[in-house]
Formats: structure tokens, sequence, C-alpha cells
């Protein structure tokens, strides 16, 4: 196959470096002094961004957001890889009574938008004495149908049905089974579904919004925070985006290439 | 001889096993029956206490005048439902949400496919060109939201000095209505249109190869290639991607809640931009009238699984 032209390169450069435009923008703005910016704009950073920085640490409990998110996110992938790759399992390699309708249920149910329980959920916080706390983000996420959907359609072709018979003539417990067998196999899906899961997680707003309150937040509510008010500090607000962005930024360099495997694989948004 | 009694003493045995199998066997045997459940059974446990039944739940809320932190909350019926279809406010907000919807979705599939199409090329450095244009995807939504509220900006934002420098007078991209939608719709298309690219391009790529040589050989040119096989072969993924796109577009929120600052969650000054879960969120957590709130939420859901349906039909009848 020949190399493509160089308008293709060209066309594509285009749209990447618009991709990536807001972010340096945003460390642009955070690099300067607010009274600059008044319509007259350049390209080159100014020299504010650590000044900015402290400030944003001043008005937000950053760090606290961040280890919250940290906690939040962590907590939150480890249940829904962990529970998604069990019930996929037995989904896609025991045999029970009431399988097919139970998976046809999981199937029906990706497309529920359960985000519009929030009421209930409210209240049930509400009453469990839970609202402010990290439980209040964490409990009502620890499973997804799409983990469960998403773990069984790989489990159903990876592992063979002679390999967890023969564990099971070994002696093995399906329990076993699972841990020795599955498990292992499952690797490569559930790195992807936890790499998925994590990043939803730790984007998710609404929710947080509504129970978490400003001095125990998960990140996004923190930064929230920053631009309330009927005078917004540019500088200070874009320094706490920017410093929000460069976790992820490294995440996605160390892992962009599964980020873009598990894509292309059909991972579903949220 | 011995042969027959070896099997009679076999049979014997197998029989005094069923009878009484050894405990190990025993074990063994309920291990089969009933560990698949207690494998499933968290899934099905936590989905159905937080997923399943408070959207169920929203239902029961939505017939009362239910305030927060009230005791007693009064039975109206369908009192809540008659009050939301005759408001102004919710028309608005779900016009706006289909408003910034289309805006959205289809100037996202186009250029998702056109790029898609460049993607597929036989590029140097692959992998780095896919993630380029997933950058987006990755970052923090809020953090996003903020920047381009910031682009945006009706008197020093970036947006209108370059078009000031290309000749256009500024937009108000906060006070108008349609200048609002378009500008929450780019951020929605800024943060997708790479993602949905990438699923186009894996489709694309699975298109068999002799396709495109026997229209080579019937003399069909590129354009005449993408339209008559790369396009028909990649609806069933565009459907894919209409669909998820709806149900989440349906929803939109952190944008329009982010958008301006002292916006608020009003959705602008006059709910210019306001889409119905900022219009939800205000009602139950500004307002604290959960019973109204919970009649939104309701009817939104109805429509997000009227919408999924009829995209699951349009589906079966594409694929037919």
């Amino acid at each position: 196959m020949k190399r493509p032209s160089f308008v293709v390169y060209g066309l594509l450069a285009a749209f990447v470096l618009g991709s990536a435009f807001p972010f340096y923008w945003s460390f642009l703005v955070a690099s300067r002094d607010n009274s600059v910016l008044t319509g007259d704009f350049t390209l080159v950073p100014g020299g504010n961004f650590f000044a900015n920085a402290v400030r944003v640490f001043d008005t937000i409990p950053f760090w606290k957001g961040l280890a919250n998110s940290f906690i939040v996110s962590g907590t939150v992938t480890v249940s829904v890889v962990l529970l998604s790759t069990l019930a996929g399992f037995a989904f896609a390699k025991l045999r029970f009574r009431g399988r097919g309708v139970l998976f046809l249920f999981v199937v029906a149910t990706l497309a529920v938008p359960t985000q519009l329980g929030i009421i209930p959920l409210y209240m049930a916080m509400a009453e469990f004495g839970w609202a402010g706390e990290l439980e209040s983000v964490i409990v009502p996420n620890l499973v997804t149908a799409f983990g469960v959907f998403w773990m069984r359609q790989y489990l159903v072709d990876t592992v063979p049905d002679e390999l967890v018979e023969a564990a099971r003539m070994d002696g093995c417990s399906l329990w076993r089974a699972f841990w020795h067998v599955a498990l292992p196999a499952a690797r490569p899906a559930a790195a992807m579904l936890g790499v998925f899961t994590f990043m939803q997680s730790w984007n998710d707003f609404l929710w947080p919004l509504i129970v978490l309150t400003p001095d125990n937040p998960t990140l996004q509510v923190a930064l929230e925070k920053l631009q309330s008010g009927y005078y917004v500090d540019y500088s200070l607000v874009l320094a706490g985006t920017t410093l929000a962005t460069v976790p992820v930024l490294i995440v996605f360099l160390v892992l962009g290439r599964q980020i873009v495997a598990g894509v292309m694989q059909g991972a579903v948004k949220g | 001889m011995t042969a027959l009694l070896t099997r009679e003493v076999r049979r014997e045995r197998a029989e005094q096993v069923r009878k009484h199998p050894p405990f190990r066997h025993r074990l063994s045997k309920l291990d089969s029956k009933v560990s698949p459940y207690l494998f499933v059974a968290p899934f099905f446990v936590l989905f159905g206490a937080i997923g399943l039944f408070p959207l169920l739940y929203t239902a029961y809320v939505s017939l009362f005048d239910w305030n927060l932190g009230a005791d007693d909350p009064a039975f109206v019926g369908l009192e809540n439902y008659r009050t939301l279809f005759a408001d102004g406010q919710f028309w608005n907000a779900l016009f706006n949400t289909f408003s910034i919807f289309l805006l959205s979705s289809v100037p996202q599939v186009i250029v998702a496919v056109v790029l898609a199409a460049l993607l597929a090329a036989n590029l140097r450095a692959r992998t780095m060109w896919r993630m380029g244009v997933l950058l987006p995807y990755v970052a923090s939504l809020v953090a996003l939201t903020i920047i381009f509220g910031n682009l945006f900006g009706p008197q020093f934002g970036l947006v209108n000095s370059v078009l000031s420098v290309v000749g256009i007078p500024p937009i108000d991209w906060q006070a108008d209505t349609f200048g609002s939608h378009v500008a929450i719709a780019s951020m929605v298309n800024w943060r997708w249109t790479g993602y949905n690219a990438l699923i186009v391009l894996a489709a694309m790529l699975a298109i068999p190869r002799d396709l495109y040589e026997a229209a080579v050989v019937d003399g069909a040119g590129p354009v005449r290639q993408f339209f008559s096989i790369t396009l028909p072969l990649l609806k069933p993924t565009l459907i894919f991607v209409i669909v998820t796109s709806t149900i989440g577009g349906l929803q939109i929120f952190t944008e329009p809640k982010l958008f301006d600052p002292a916006g608020g969650s009003g959705g602008g000054a006059v709910h210019q931009y306001q889409t119905v879960v900022l219009y939800l969120y205000q009602s139950a957590f500004q307002q604290f009238d959960l019973g109204y709130a919970a009649s939104i939420a309701w009817t939104l859901f109805l429509i997000v699984i009227a919408v999924a349906g009829l995209n699951f039909w349009l589906t079966r009848r594409a694929v037919r």
C-alpha cells in the first residue's frame, strides 16, 4: 500500500493541533496575570504559572480533591473489574438454570440511564448519613451492566471450555477455577475495563456535585468551586484546570496505546 | 465371566456412590449447582439496589408533593406531571437539549467518518496519530468546560477575537440562544469526534480489501468506492455511534452547568441553554422540590427509552 500524500498528513496535523489547543490555551492563560487578558492574545506563555498555582492551592482543597478522586476512582475500578469478571465468567463458561434470561437482563439494562435515579439515591444517602462522605460516591458505582457484558464477551471466546472442565476434573472448586483459570485469561480485557472505568469515575460530576461538600470534594467538584461568583479570575481558574489536566495527560502518555486499542475494540462510552 | 462380575461390581459401586456419595463429591455437586448463582449475585444485588431500585422509586416520588427535609409528603397523584406539561421552562429545556444534541451529533458523525478515512491511510507513526485524535477524550470534562467557557467568552474570548480578525462582529455566545447552543455543542464535538472516529476506523479496517479491488476492476474511483462500499458497510457502526451518543446527549449536564460561571443552574438569564437534566438539578437541589424533579427525571427516562427503542427499530430495519 502506498504512503498517503502530504494533504492527508496536513489535515490530520490540523485536527490534532485543534485537539491539543485548549490544553495549551489553559496553560497560556494560567501563566499570565489577569490584567493582560483583555482581548489581545499572544501565544507566548508568561511567567506567572507557579504564582497562580499557589493561589489555586490557597483557594480550594486541591490536594484533598486529588486524593479523594484517587480513592473513589480506585475503589470503584477494583470493584467493577472484579465483580464484572466474576459474573462475566459465570455467564460465559458455567451452565446454570436461568442463565439466558439473566444475561438478557444484563443486555437490556445496558441502555438504561441509571443516572436518572439520583433523587431517591440522594434520599437514601441522607438517610444513611453518607451525604458528604466518600461512601456516597463510591457505593452507587460499584457495578455496571456494561462491565459484565464486556467481560462475558471476552471470556466466551478466550477461555476454552475444556480448560474449565479439566480444572473441575482435577478437583478444583469453581471459585478456584475462576481464580486460577479465568482471571489470568481475562487480564487484557480486565485492564481495559479498568482504564475506562477509572476515567469515567474520575470525570463524574453531576452526582459528586450533589452529594459532596466543598470541604471534602473530588477534584471535579473542587474545580467547579474555583469559578463560582460573578467575577471570574481566569488566570486562577485555568491554573486549576491545567493542574487537574496534568495527571490525566501522564496517564494518557503511559497508557495511550492501550486506550486507543480499547476504543477500537468497541468500548462504549459512559 | 470375570468381565461380567466386574461390571456388576462396578454398577453396584456406582449405585452406592449415587445413593451415598462421598462428602467431597457431594460438595463438588453443590458447588456446580450453587456457585454460578453466587458469582452473578453481587452484580444483580448491587445493580438492583443502586441502579434499578432508585430509578423505579423515582416514579413513586413523582406522585408526591415531596420537599427536601419535609416530614410528611402529600400524595398528589399525577399533579406534578400536569404542572410539568404546562411548564414552559420544561419545554424550553427539552428544546435546548434536542437542539444541542443535533448540533453536536450531526457534524460529529460526518467529521468522524472523514477523520477515520484519513486515519485508514497507510500512515507513518500510525499509533501516534490515533493517540493524537483521542487526546480530548481523556481530558477532564469539568476542566475542559471551564476552558471552553473562557474561549467563548463574549467580551474577551479568543473565539470572538479570531472572528473580529476575519471581520465578523462579535457574537454573544452566552446570551444568544443559538450561539450558546453552538458553543456547548462544540465542546461535545471537540471531546467525542476523535473517539468516534476511532470506532469508525476499526469498522473501516474490517472491510475486506478484495471488495475494493473488485471495484477498481469495475472502474470505480475513490469517491465512488467510498459511497458504494465503505459507507453502506459502516452503517451498523454508525448507528451504534448514534445510539450511544443519543443516550448520553439527552442527559447532558456538565457543559451547560459550567459554561457560564454566572449562569448557574438556570442555564443563562432566560434559560436559553438550560437542558432537561440541568432543570432537574435546579428543581431538586436548589428549589428542593423533589417530587417535581422526580417527574422530570421519569419523563426524561421515558423519552430516552423511547428514543433508544426507535433507534433499535431503525437498526433492525437498516440491517435487514
